[in-house]
């Protein structure tokens, strides 16, 4: 959604520099898997806050509802029963945009400003610049964005920009009802994830660790796991990066064959002007009508 | 009175300027989400949003015609051994330099190489568009095979577009050819320079 009142640091399909003069705190939503319940709080406060409501899905005998993301339901939260150490575990990731600091949606996204970067770190879509083409879901190596399909335009967790950029945190924070959920300045909160970590250590959960991949240059949404080790049980990528079909796509490829393209114009044009054109002579013409 | 033989069918010129058409509409509005220094020819459409709806089903009417177009060349557009030398002189041919080319068919090697490029990439364009296309297809395809579809169309389309910037100059360059295929006819003495072999298949000396 639109927010003019915080700084962009960078804008889908541009090209040159976004106004980057002045500096914010980055901050960071950090994910406490290991105090979630699955109460769901932060499901509803968060249909609540954006004014959503996704419609009554169908129940498959687990605790996962709605079963999926959508352009109604930008948070869910996927349960998983796993054992891990041969002892049931049942781990409840709350799943949603990440906020990564170098966006694939961002990168993929053909039309200028549909998608934004705030200077504090949040990845915002703007739909009413969005063409609803899909590329962004090409882009994202977590499966984020829903384009809906009411409107066909892409829609996602906003962070609750809106509210952040008025100083107030995100909806799904203020109604956590563990601390499983926190909100504050990136560095905060990885201080506070290695006082997490160090204390899920001391109970045996040697793996224990921060999920904040460098492969995407880091989230603004971070988790801490109990098994670092394997986000795999979490439904979560292990080394996410965007895909080399996207990079490669929307690289140093793209400007190389606009230029390519240009130089062929004008390769043509220049030939036209050294050596002319080819014309069938008068004479030969003469001749024909001749004979 | 010049003598004049026809080159194209009034059929075979519709045929040649619907695709024609509908291409430029599809690369104008592809290069438009190929690169954002294009982006102002989402305009052409009627804006971003609208782009992203018409290209697709454009795509499909040109795929159609062109398909009637490649049905009606396919027989004079098999490669030769004369071609390759053809193709051996091309800095003679570049050159306006034309004693002693091999003898040419209805098409030249160039045009050939064309238009098989052309089916090819128009195939390529059709499925990979097919995989990729908003909201119908794309999501029921796995993510990898869409990332590999979009960067397919992007290859293909750049591939296409080169071929067909050379094409429209080459009309431009050789007199005579847009009349032919805008008028049908070309003069006897063009056609015995450009395309001797067919000249004679089609005079009958
Ligand atoms: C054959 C049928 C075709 C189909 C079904 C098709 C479909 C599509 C679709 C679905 C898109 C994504 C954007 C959108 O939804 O509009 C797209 C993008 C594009 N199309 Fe096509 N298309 C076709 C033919 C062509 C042709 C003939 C060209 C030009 C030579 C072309 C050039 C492009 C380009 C350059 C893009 C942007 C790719 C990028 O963002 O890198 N397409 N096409
Ligand atoms: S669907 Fe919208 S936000 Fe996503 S890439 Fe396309 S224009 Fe950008």
């Amino acid at each position: 959604m639109a927010l003019q009142s915080l700084d962009i640091k960078a804008r889908s399909a541009t090209t040159t520099e976004s106004p980057s003069v002045r500096k914010t705190t980055r901050v960071a939503k950090l994910i406490d898997i290991s105090k979630c319940i699955g109460c769901k709080a932060c499901e509803a406060a968060c249909m609540e806050w954006n004014d959503l409501r996704d419609v009554v899905g169908v129940n498959k005998g687990e605790f996962d509802s709605p079963r999926d993301l959508s352009d109604q339901s930008w948070t869910v939260m996927r349960f998983y029963e796993e054992e891990p150490n041969g002892q049931f575990e049942w781990l409840i990731r709350k799943d949603g945009c990440l906020h990564c600091e170098d966006p694939g949606c961002l990168a993929a996204c053909p039309a200028p400003g549909a998608i934004v970067q705030y200077a504090n770190g949040l990845v915002d879509f703007h739909e009413e610049h969005c063409i609803g083409c899909g590329y962004c879901i090409t882009g994202c190596p977590f499966d984020i964005p829903r384009i809906s399909k009411k409107d066909s335009k892409a829609y996602k967790c906003t962070l609750c920009s809106d509210r952040v950029a008025v100083g107030l945190e995100p909806a799904c924070i203020k109604a956590c009802p563990t601390g499983a959920l926190v909100f504050g300045s990136k560095e905060d909160m990885i201080d506070h994830a290695d006082e997490r970590v160090a204390d899920l250590k001391g109970r045996g959960f040697e793996n224990a660790g921060l999920y904040d991949p460098a492969g995407v240059g880091g989230t603004h949404v971070m988790y801490v796991l109990q098994h670092a080790d394997r986000p795999q049980l979490y439904g979560l990528p292990i080394d996410p990066i965007i895909s080399p079909l996207v990079s490669l796509w929307k690289g140093v490829t793209k400007p190389i064959a606009m230029l390519l393209l240009g130089l062929t114009v004008l390769g043509s044009f220049f030939h036209y002007i050294h050596v002319g054109p080819n014309e069938t002579d008068e004479d030969e013409e003469e001749n024909e009508a001749a004979s | 009175m010049r003598k004049v033989i026809e080159r194209y069918s009034a059929n075979e010129r519709l045929n040649h300027w619907f695709t024609a058409i509908t291409f430029v509409i599809l690369a104008l509005s592809g290069l438009a989400l190929f690169h954002p220094s294009m982006y102002w020819l989402t305009n052409l459409l009627g804006g971003g949003t609208w782009t992203r709806i018409l290209h697709p089903f454009i795509g499909v009417a040109m795929f159609l015609s062109f398909l009637v177009l490649v049905s009606r060349f396919w027989a004079h557009n098999k490669l030769t051994r004369n071609d390759a030398r053809w193709l051996a002189r091309w800095r003679d041919v570049l050159n306006n330099r034309e004693e002693g080319l091999p003898e040419v068919g209805r098409f030249n090697a160039g045009q050939k190489l064309l238009f098989w490029a052309m089916l090819l990439t128009m195939l390529l364009l059709l499925i990979s568009g097919f995989v990729i296309w908003q909201p119908y297809f794309a999501p029921v395809f796995p993510i990898t095979l869409v990332r590999l579809a979009v960067l397919t169309h992007a290859i293909s389309a750049f591939v296409l577009i080169l071929g067909i910037i050379v094409h429209i100059y080459a009309s431009l360059w050789i007199k005579g050819s847009v009349r032919a295929m805008t008028r049908g006819y070309v003069p006897s003495a063009w056609a015995k320079k450009h395309h001797a072999a067919w000249y004679r298949d089609v005079s009958g000396s």
